[in-house]
């Protein structure tokens, strides 16, 4: 016996060639997008009345966004990135920095602390992105750290005390909507991305750098795009997070911003994109449910992680996807 | 004729360690040539590819293109210039289908300047090129296969789209890395006519070969290489008949 997998009709009807001719092909196409917009979209009011909650939701679409950008970088240019807390904390410090002691209102300090962020964050990544190998994932991991440390150290931006005072959102609707329609945007923004020609070519890269090179396309460069759009979007969660909690302090720097996302993407299937996200949607919460637990959540969320690498190592999303698209069914060989 | 050669390689020397893996070699190439390299295993034929087309450096040495100097150039930058290459060992991107492999080198810099395709809207058109593309050098427009994943394709294919990469980037010189090897009697007389096709459009080949009977068909100059030092260099059957290069193919005693 051997288990067969066959793709839907309607999947094989509705791809390549978008013959699309009726309402349940188009459902067919759009209905698991608009179920993820619609259910996101509705959350704040979901949990209307649990305020405790309704904060944990803005906190997952920032790791949705970080998570993103890690499955960005590692499944589609290669580059290994450890390093979720150096977007975050570099964002966060821009933001109080441009809010507190410039003066500058939410609404530009957010735009701004992302971009000025994201030319930081990649200035400080150019040595090691002509090179392959572990010299990124392990550069990465060290600045947050050594970040950490130069601000402990010289006493610089509120030292260990941080940055406070920064602007809140004015209503709390907005910073909900502010954070979901952003994740929504990159989300699928991404996606798009990735199938364009330039994101094609950071594909190659990832595939074949030295192919890359022959066709006369400089790497490096490639690269460096590919780490600023990263860095961007953590930059952006970082910002939001300062303006969130109305500070900035080195905990922005802190090892839970690496390390969630990469969980993430792993338990949401590497290279999807939106199973990175849905990772951080399932992780986020979990966490936070066991925090009645005590230290002893540690040991259940070790757990949970350690089963969905044993018996889901695909991921959900490409585990949904197969689910979705194709039918099984066990014939006699 | 007193033109200048399209391609000048002079006393290129390169060793790894203590082993010389090129010794002083020095030719030239007119353009219009097919050149072809031989010589047994490890006599350096990929190392002085690898150094011409800057991925790896030379010790000493002077590589000028059109007169220009193009040494220790990034491999980019050559490619740039007109210099294709394909691989021994393929390298295609696998993830993505062989049409979209062609985006890749459409999208580079040289591509957009030469101008691969015209007019039309932004997106798609590179599309379009590339399954043109490839249908000139084999693959049949109406098939499955260039739309294939890069991974799930034959061999002959796989060499066909390096090929193809390199076609993609309209260059003045292409180096062919062993296209033949690894392919079946049947691949192989389907790939001469693509290489004599190449040489009617001007393209200027350099061939890196063990398949001698298919090289001469197609080369007008050949040059032998043994353990980094050139041998000779002349018509491909004078070469053949050279004393050395038997030695060094068949050892000295079979001679």
């Amino acid at each position: 016996m051997r288990k067969e997998r066959i793709d839907r009709g309607l999947k094989v009807r509705t791809e390549g060639i978008y013959a699309i001719n009726s309402a349940r092909e188009i459902l067919y196409l759009m209905g698991p997008r608009l179920l993820l917009i619609a259910g996101l979209l509705a959350l704040p009011f979901v949990f209307e009345f649990a305020p405790y909650w309704k904060r944990v939701i803005n906190i997952m679409c920032a790791y949705a966004l970080l998570a993103i950008a890690f499955d960005f970088l590692a499944n589609y240019v290669g580059l290994v990135c450890l390093g979720g807390a150096f977007f975050t904390g570099i964002g966060g410090y821009f933001a109080a920095i441009y809010n507190v002691n410039l003066g500058l209102p939410i609404y530009l300090s957010i735009p701004l602390a992302t971009v000025s962020g994201a030319l930081l964050c990649t200035f400080f990544l150019l040595p090691c992105l002509p090179l392959r190998g572990v010299y990124f994932a392990i550069v990465t991991l060290m600045y947050p750290l050594l970040f950490t440390r130069i601000i402990e150290a010289l006493d610089i931006f509120g030292g260990t005390n941080g940055i406070t005072g920064l602007d809140s959102f004015p209503n709390p609707y907005l910073e909900h909507y502010a954070i979901i329609i952003i994740a929504l945007v990159f989300l699928f923004g991404m996606r798009r991305f990735v199938n364009q020609d330039v994101g094609l070519v950071l594909r190659g890269v990832k595939d074949n750098d030295q192919s890359v090179k022959a066709s006369g396309i400089n790497v490096t460069r490639m690269r460096i795009i590919a780490v600023f759009v990263a860095s961007f979007i953590g930059c952006f969660a970082g910002a939001y997070i300062a303006h969130l909690y109305m500070w900035a302090g080195i905990s922005l720097f802190a090892l839970d911003f690496s390390i969630i996302p990469i969980a993430s993407v792993v338990i949401g299937g590497g290279g999807t994109l939106v199973g990175a996200a849905i990772g951080a949607f399932i992780l986020v919460p979990l966490s936070e449910i066991l925090r009645a637990f005590g230290t002893f959540r540690i040991v259940i969320y070790c757990i949970v992680l350690t089963g969905f690498i044993v018996f889901k190592s695909e991921g959900i999303m490409i585990y949904l996807q197969r689910k979705y698209h194709q039918f099984e069914r066990w014939v006699k060989v | 004729m007193s033109a200048e050669p399209i391609l000048s390689i002079k006393g290129i020397t390169k060793t790894f360690g203590g082993l010389k893996a090129l010794v002083d070699v020095s030719f030239d190439i007119e353009k219009g040539d097919v050149f072809g390299i031989i010589g047994p295993n490890g006599s350096g034929k990929t190392t002085l590819i690898n150094c011409i087309t800057g991925f790896i450096r030379t010790e000493s040495g002077q590589v000028r293109f059109r007169g220009k100097d193009i040494t220790g150039w990034k491999p980019h930058k050559i490619a740039d210039m007109g210099i294709a290459r394909t691989f021994q060992i393929m390298r295609p991107y696998y993830s993505l289908p062989a049409f979209k492999n062609l985006i890749i080198p459409l999208w580079s810099p040289r591509a957009r300047k030469t101008g691969g395709w015209r007019g039309g809207g932004k997106h798609g058109d590179r599309d379009t090129v590339a399954v043109d593309i490839l249908e000139e050098i084999g693959f049949e427009r109406d098939s499955r296969v260039p739309y294939k994943l890069a991974s799930t394709l034959p061999t002959g294919y796989q060499k066909r789209l390096e090929l193809a990469r390199c076609m993609a980037l309209r260059p003045d010189v292409i180096f062919c890395d062993e296209v033949f090897s690894g392919l079946s009697m049947s691949e192989i007389a389907g790939m001469v006519p693509l290489i004599e096709k190449m040489k009617s459009e001007g393209i200027t080949l350099i061939m890196v070969e063990h398949r001698l009977r298919e090289l001469f068909k197609v080369a007008n100059r050949v040059m032998a290489l043994n353990f980094g030092e050139k041998l000779t260099e002349g018509e491909p059957l004078d070469v053949i008949e050279n004393k050395q290069v038997r030695e060094a193919y068949l050892g000295s005693e079979g001679v």
